[in-house]
Order: structure tokens, then C-alpha cells, then sequence
């Protein structure tokens, strides 16, 4: 058996990680590979597409109802999915309250310790949003996640999330032996999105690994909690979600430690781009009145 | 050799012992620390050093967290109200049992000051919050020590992480249970020292226990001869020494904060026509809001000694009238008996002899007083955590010449001890050992080594015979120092 293969998807609250993590895995599974996602979202929703179904008890909630995370059993998380993708998620506390980042430590411990990373070819986390604290970084941290993939598209805030994302990784980077693999541009259809997505990879030192087209398709999946590959297995986005499959198997080993850039180097770009319109430096700061007078 | 000679050599020697210690730290260290380390020059306004700075990592320091500062000292002795320690567990358990504040009460059913109420956060309150657990908690107290007047919610440092709203909780359960909750944010990791925790504790008063009964509020039948004790904790018994004397020149006292102080004393505090502040550094900022809101004048005094005694009795007494005036008098005359048997007995046995003090805020200058009465010399002091004001306060003390130290680190306090010789030191438990097994005689002066009172006349016969035994002891012959 091949050595287990660790990834990581992160990205932007709202691109679309999960859809496309989930849509990968699926491709992944049916190329015969044994696989492991683990949700790292308190809105435990990270499995949905493979499950058919929101993920019922999620680590953090099953101990909060048995009183410690001592408490529970491996069976008791652990789901089977789609092409008998194995699926937990860590779950997490109600928007507002105690510590969502402590939730993800917990829970990844508890898998490691309970043995849910044996007999597996993929480990597989997807993570909210940002890399908002430590907690949110413990996938990336020693013997976790080897190569990160970050899902972005051609918007700003996208950009910026990914330019962040490999900030985390660097600081990672040579502690643990953390990589980017590289990005996953899941199309918006902004402006020369592929051309300002492949700029971004290599400002970053990485590569573009894959540019996903939209495609409604998807949207009709998800209605049925499941992925393109499932419902779909002969159109064209599956076949799309096939190729990107591929290329992360191939992709093994050839992660590279990133180079986020400066905001202002950043900027540039997005107004090399046209994405953000460059201005004169005297109107910043001025209200619309000031600039009219 | 004169004096003003000796003066001077000791400042030279001070000038080159600081030098010395300094030279053992990195430079940036160094340069950090000279500032902290000088010699007291008579006549400057302050001590020359700079104080209530951020203490270097890697030194040891003996400073406590603000966490210390609120419930340790200003919340805890409160006897009638519950504290909790709200977090993981060992912050409660460390500090339980209390700093010796004496109390008149049974444990379990009117008094709970030695008792450990925490949440022992698990990693699931961590994960999902631990205000349920509060909430929870508020209702075990209530069914198991119904006769709590109140709670205090002091929390530790993930609280504070994981940004729980103790303040809601406290507030909903108060309502539910009709009794006050006060939360307390005095997470350890805000500000440099426990002084910031005195600080949050005094505004946690301040903001949910004044005024709060409203129409509730019981009838207060003033007298014009109301005062308070505020900063005195009554360790071995210190507010009960002072306070009979504060009675007998015939001042009533309504309030003692918070040595053997209740929920209802607190509240009652605004009525005072006079606050007694000893500890300054721990309770000045809630005798200024009193000022400004209630206007009552507040005034510092000291209870360390006859000497101080004196000289404050007759201080608090000129804020009233000509009854009080003499009542002071009388309180000092029946008394002077008293320390004149003390003096003379053990005047003899210590006269001349030398001692270091560190202690926390106030009583690194309070205490001179009672040791000079003694014959007995303070030939260096300094602060855990005093501002820049308690420095200032300090040049009424000591002596030209005093060593000064402060947030002093163990390897400095060994150093400087190891030089200068003193017959005593006096500092805290995990001081002790450190001198004892260097050969010098030492006495605990935060809990007063299991004894006190210390305050008042009464506490003066015990301080006395206390440092004899100290200084005195015969096993200190019996060893060499390796020096």
C-alpha cells in the first residue's frame, strides 16, 4: 500500500470548498482509493454530498452529550459514504459562543488517537474560511495535512483568503513540512479569471492545478445532497472533477513551501488585472463631496 | 567613622552590588533592570526607580496574576458570598484555603471564604463555552448553601479566551435568584501583576454591588461617627486589633473591606462619613469613586507599630470632633503601657540589627515604622507590584541610603542578601527557604508565618516577639553560612 497521502483544502468562506473537495474525493474514490474526510467546520456540513445527509453526531457533539470526548467510540462518529468514503466531522459550538478553533484540536486528536487514520490511501480536511487561529491551523501542523489545496476564484477576497492561507503554511512550512500543492480555481466568471488565477499561483511560487468551469449541474447535485460524480457520473462537470482527481494523485510529493506576497504587491496585481481600478494617491481618504469641491 | 560617611560608603557599595547583579543578564535585560535597582537618596520625591512595568521573561519573579489580585485578596475574605473560580481547575485549587483572613462564621452554612468553588472546565466547556456550566453552578450553590448572600464569578484566564458572557449569566441568574452575582473579568493574563486584579475587583464593586438594592436597600441609621476599614484582610486577625481600637476612641465602624467582610458591609460603605484606607495600592480606587460619587474623604493610615499608631489615631480622630479628639488620646494613653513593656523588653535583644524587606504594596513601607520602634533597621525594601505612588509614599520611610528593588528577581534578592548581610529578611513563602537555608533568619510577612495579628497595639507584642524569635533563635548559631 502506498504511503497516506494527507491534503488539506482551504479557502475563502463561500467558494465552494466543500462542493469541490467532496466532488474530488468522489473521483478519487472511484480510481479504487480508500479515503477519510474530516470535517473541520462547525456547521458539520463538510460531508453532506458523500452522505446523502447532514452527519448526525459529529465528535464535538457526541462528547458534549456523553460529558467527555473520552466517551466516545470511533464506530460512534464514523460514517460511510459514497463508494464507502469514510466521513467524520469534528462539529463545534453554536455561533458566538466557546472556542470553534479548541473544537478542531480536540477532535483531530481524538481521530489519531482512536486509530482513524489506519488501512487508508486519503486523509482529507476541509476547513472553514480563513485560517482565523491556531486552532483552524492544526490541520497543517506537524504529521497532520502534507499538501494544502486552496480553492479560490478570480474575486478579490478570494485572493486575499489565499494569499493568507499561504502565510499559515509558511510559518508551517518548515517546522512541519507543510506544502502548498497548489490552487483550485472554481470559476465565479469574472473578468480574466484563468489568466489573474494563474498569475496568483505563481506570485505564490505554486501552480494552478486545475481551472473547474460552473456549471449548473452542481447546483442540481447538491438539491440531492450529492455530488456531480454520483448523480451525474457522465456529464462533463464529472469528468472535469475526474481530471482534477488525477492530477492531485499525481500531484504527490511535488508541493512546494509558498511565497505569499505584500498586500501592496497584491494590489498591483488586481490592478494589473483591472480587477481593482487604480486611483490617484490624493483621493484617498477623501469623501465624494471633498472630491467634488 | 561618622555617619554621613558611613552613608556614603553604603551607597557606594549598593552603587557597585546593582552593578554587579546587572552584569549577569543579557544587555537589553540589563538596561531593563538597572531601572527597577537604585539607592534611595534623602530628599528626592520618589526612590528612584521605575515600577509597574512589565516584568523580562526568564527571570523569576515574584509577582502573582490578576486572577491573584481579585480573588485572592479583595473578593475572597468577603465571607458570606460564594466565590467561584471559574475555569480549569487548578487556579481555584492553588489558591484555596485563603491568605489566613480571619472570620466569625460557621464554614459550610454562613461562611464560605475557605472553601474551593470552581467550574473545572473540561475540554468540552473549552469547546463549547462554559456559561451553561455557570449557570448550573449558580443553582447547585443555591440548593446546597442557601445561605449565601451573594456570588462572585472570577475568571480565569480561558474564559477570557473563548469570550464567555459570564456578565449575562450573572445577570439572568441574579434576577432568577434574587441575589447578586458579580462577574469578575480578571483573566491572569490582563495587565503586569495582581495589582490589576485589585483594580477590576474594586470596579467590580463598585459597578455591581453599590446602589444595586435600590428600594430594597435595608434603613441605615447613620451616626456622624461612621467610619470604615477598607484594605485591611484581617490576616491573623489584623481588622479585629485595629478595629477595637478605632471603637474604643469612639468611632463606629460599619465596614470592614474585606478582612471578615460581608456582602452587607460593602453595600453599606457609601454611608461611612470616613474611609480608613491601610492598603493603599489594593483598594485607593474604590475610596476615590466613593469620593467622587458620594463625597467621602478618605484617608491613609497605618497601624504598624506604636509609633504610627499613634500618629494615625490622632490623624483620623482630626476629622472629627473634640469627643473623638480625646477619645484618641485616651485610646493612646491606656496603650502606652502596653508597647512600653514591649519595647523594653525586646528593644535590647534587637537593637541595631539589619532587615530586608520585599513585600507586596504596601507593607514594603508600612512596616518600618513597627521595626524602628524596635531598635531594628530597614537597610533595603522594595515592591512586587507598587505604582509609582507607592515609591513617593515611600521616601516618608526609609532612610538615606535604603536599598530599592523592584518586581525584584530571585537571583537579585539572593545576590543582594548574600552582600549585604541583613540579621532578617522578610518576604514571602517562596522566599523563605532560599535565606533559611543560606542562614538568615526570616519572617513571612504576607501571612505573617501562621501568626499575627500584626496591626494594632495589640498586634505589635505579637510582631515583637515574632522577630525576636526570628532573629533571635539559637539554631542560627548552630549553623555557617558558606559566605
Amino acid at each position: 500500500m502506498a504511503k497516506l497521502r494527507q491534503i488539506a483544502f482551504y479557502g475563502k468562506g463561500g467558494i465552494g470548498k466543500s462542493t469541490t473537495s467532496q466532488n474530488t474525493l468522489a473521483a478519487l474514490a472511484e480510481m479504487g482509493q480508500k479515503i477519510l474526510i474530516v470535517g473541520c467546520d462547525p456547521k458539520a456540513d463538510s460531508t453532506r454530498l458523500i452522505l446523502h445527509a447532514k452527519a448526525q453526531n459529529s465528535i464535538l457533539s457526541l462528547a458534549a452529550e456523553k460529558g467527555t470526548i473520552e466517551d466516545i467510540e470511533l464506530e460512534e462518529v464514523m460514517k460511510y459514504g459514497y463508494q464507502k468514503i469514510r466521513c467524520v466531522e469534528s462539529g463545534g459550538p453554536e455561533p458566538g459562543v466557546g472556542c470553534a478553533g479548541r473544537g478542531v484540536i480536540t477532535a483531530i486528536n481524538f481521530l489519531e488517537e482512536n486509530g482513524a487514520y489506519e488501512n487508508l490511501d486519503y486523509v482529507s480536511y476541509d476547513v472553514l474560511g480563513d485560517v482565523v487561529c491556531g486552532g483552524f491551523a492544526m490541520p497543517i501542523r506537524e504529521n497532520k495535512a502534507q499538501e494544502i489545496y486552496i480553492v479560490m476564484s478570480g474575486e478579490m477576497m478570494a485572493m486575499y483568503a489565499a494569499n493568507n492561507i499561504s502565510k499559515g503554511i509558511l510559518k508551517y512550512a518548515n517546522s512541519g513540512g507543510v506544502r502548498l500543492g497548489g490552487l483550485i480555481c472554481n470559476e465565479r466568471q469574472t473578468d480574466k479569471e484563468l489568466e489573474l488565477a494563474e498569475n496568483m499561483a505563481k506570485k505564490l511560487g505554486s501552480k494552478l492545478i486545475y481551472f473547474v468551469p460552473r456549471d449548473n449541474v452542481v447546483q442540481h447535485a447538491e438539491l440531492r445532497r450529492m455530488t456531480v460524480i454520483e448523480y451525474a457520473p457522465d456529464s462533463t462537470q464529472a469528468e472535469h472533477y475526474r481530471t482534477l482527481a488525477h492530477k492531485i494523485h499525481e500531484n504527490a510529493g511535488q508541493g512546494v513551501i509558498p511565497t505569499p506576497i505584500t498586500m501592496d504587491e497584491l494590489e498591483e496585481m488586481l490592478m494589473e488585472h483591472g480587477i481593482i481600478k487604480n486611483i490617484d494617491e490624493s483621493l484617498i481618504g477623501k469623501k465624494a463631496s471633498e472630491v467634488a469641491a | 567613622m561618622s555617619d554621613n560617611a558611613g552613608v556614603k560608603e553604603i551607597k557606594e557599595r549598593n552603587k557597585q552590588l546593582i552593578g554587579e547583579v546587572l552584569t549577569a543578564y543579557p544587555e537589553k535585560t540589563a538596561k531593563k533592570r538597572a531601572k527597577h535597582l537604585a539607592t534611595f537618596e534623602e530628599g528626592k520625591s520618589d526612590c528612584g526607580v521605575k515600577s509597574n512595568l512589565k516584568t523580562i521573561p526568564g527571570v523569576m519573579t515574584i509577582r502573582g496574576c490578576a486572577y491573584a489580585g481579585a480573588k485572592g485578596v479583595v473578593w475572597r475574605p468577603i465571607k458570606d458570598m460564594v466565590h467561584i473560580s471559574h475555569g480549569p481547575v487548578g487556579c481555584g485549587q492553588y489558591s484555596w484555603a485563603a491568605r489566613r483572613n480571619y472570620f466569625v462564621g460557621t464554614t459550610g452554612v454562613d461562611a464560605f471564604a475557605t472553601m474551593q468553588f470552581t467550574s473545572d472546565f473540561q475540554e468540552n466547556d473549552i469547546v463549547f463555552g462554559g456559561d451553561k456550566k455557570l449557570a448550573k453552578i449558580i443553582d447547585e450553590i443555591e440548593v446546597i448553601f442557601p445561605l449565601n448572600k451573594g456570588i462572585s464569578v472570577l475568571s480565569e484566564c480561558p474564559v477570557g479566551l473563548i469570550g464567555d458572557d459570564i456578565e449575562g449569566v450573572s445577570k439572568a441568574k441574579a434576577k432568577q435568584i434574587g441575589k447578586t452575582i458579580v462577574p469578575v473579568r480578571c483573566e491572569g493574563f490582563r495587565g503586569i501583576s495582581q495589582s490589576l486584579g485589585h483594580h477590576i475587583a474594586n470596579d467590580s464593586i463598585r459597578d455591581h454591588v453599590f446602589g444595586k438594592l435600590g428600594d430594597k436597600a435595608p434603613r441605615f441609621e447613620s451616626t456622624p461617627y461612621d467610619v470604615t476599614i477598607i484594605g485591611d484582610y484581617n490576616i491573623g486577625g489584623d481588622a479585629w486589633a485595629s478595629r477595637i481600637l478605632l471603637e474604643e476612641m469612639g468611632l463606629r465602624v460599619i465596614a470592614q473591606w474585606s478582612g471578615d467582610g460581608t456582602l452587607a458591609e460593602l453595600e453599606s460603605t457609601p454611608h461611612a462619613k470616613l474611609n480608613l484606607i491601610h492598603c493603599y495600592r489594593s483598594m485607593n480606587y474604590i475610596s476615590r469613586h466613593m469620593e467622587e460619587k458620594y463625597g467621602i474623604p478618605w484617608i491613609e493610615y497605618n497601624f504598624f507599630g506604636p509609633t504610627k499608631i499613634a500618629e494615625s489615631l490622632r490623624s483620623i480622630a482630626s476629622h472629627f470632633d473634640d469627643k473623638i479628639k480625646e477619645g484618641a488620646e485616651r485610646v493612646i494613653a491606656k496603650y502606652t503601657a502596653l508597647s512600653n513593656a514591649v519595647v523594653e523588653k525586646y528593644r535590647p535583644r534587637l537593637e541595631g540589627k539589619k532587615v530586608m524587606l520585599f513585600v507586596g504594596g504596601l507593607r514594603p513601607r508600612h512596616v518600618i515604622g513597627a521595626y524602628e520602634d524596635l531598635g531594628i533597621e530597614i537597610v533595603g525594601t522594595g515592591y512586587e507590584f507598587g505604582h509609582n505612588d507607592d515609591y513617593q509614599r515611600t521616601t516618608h520611610y526609609v532612610k538615606d541610603g535604603t536599598l530599592i528593588y523592584d518586581d525584584i528577581t530571585s537571583f537579585e534578592f539572593e545576590k543582594f542578601v548574600e552582600k549585604v548581610k541583613p540579621d532578617m529578611v522578610g518576604s514571602g513563602i517562596k522566599e523563605k527557604y532560599i535565606f533559611q537555608k543560606m542562614g538568615i533568619p526570616f519572617r513571612q510577612m504576607h501571612s505573617w508565618d501562621y501568626s499575627g495579628p500584626y496591626h494594632g497595639y495589640d498586634g505589635f507584642a505579637v510582631f515583637a516577639r515574632d522577630m525576636d524569635m526570628a532573629i533571635n533563635a539559637p539554631v542560627w548559631k548552630m549553623t555557617k553560612a558558606p559566605y
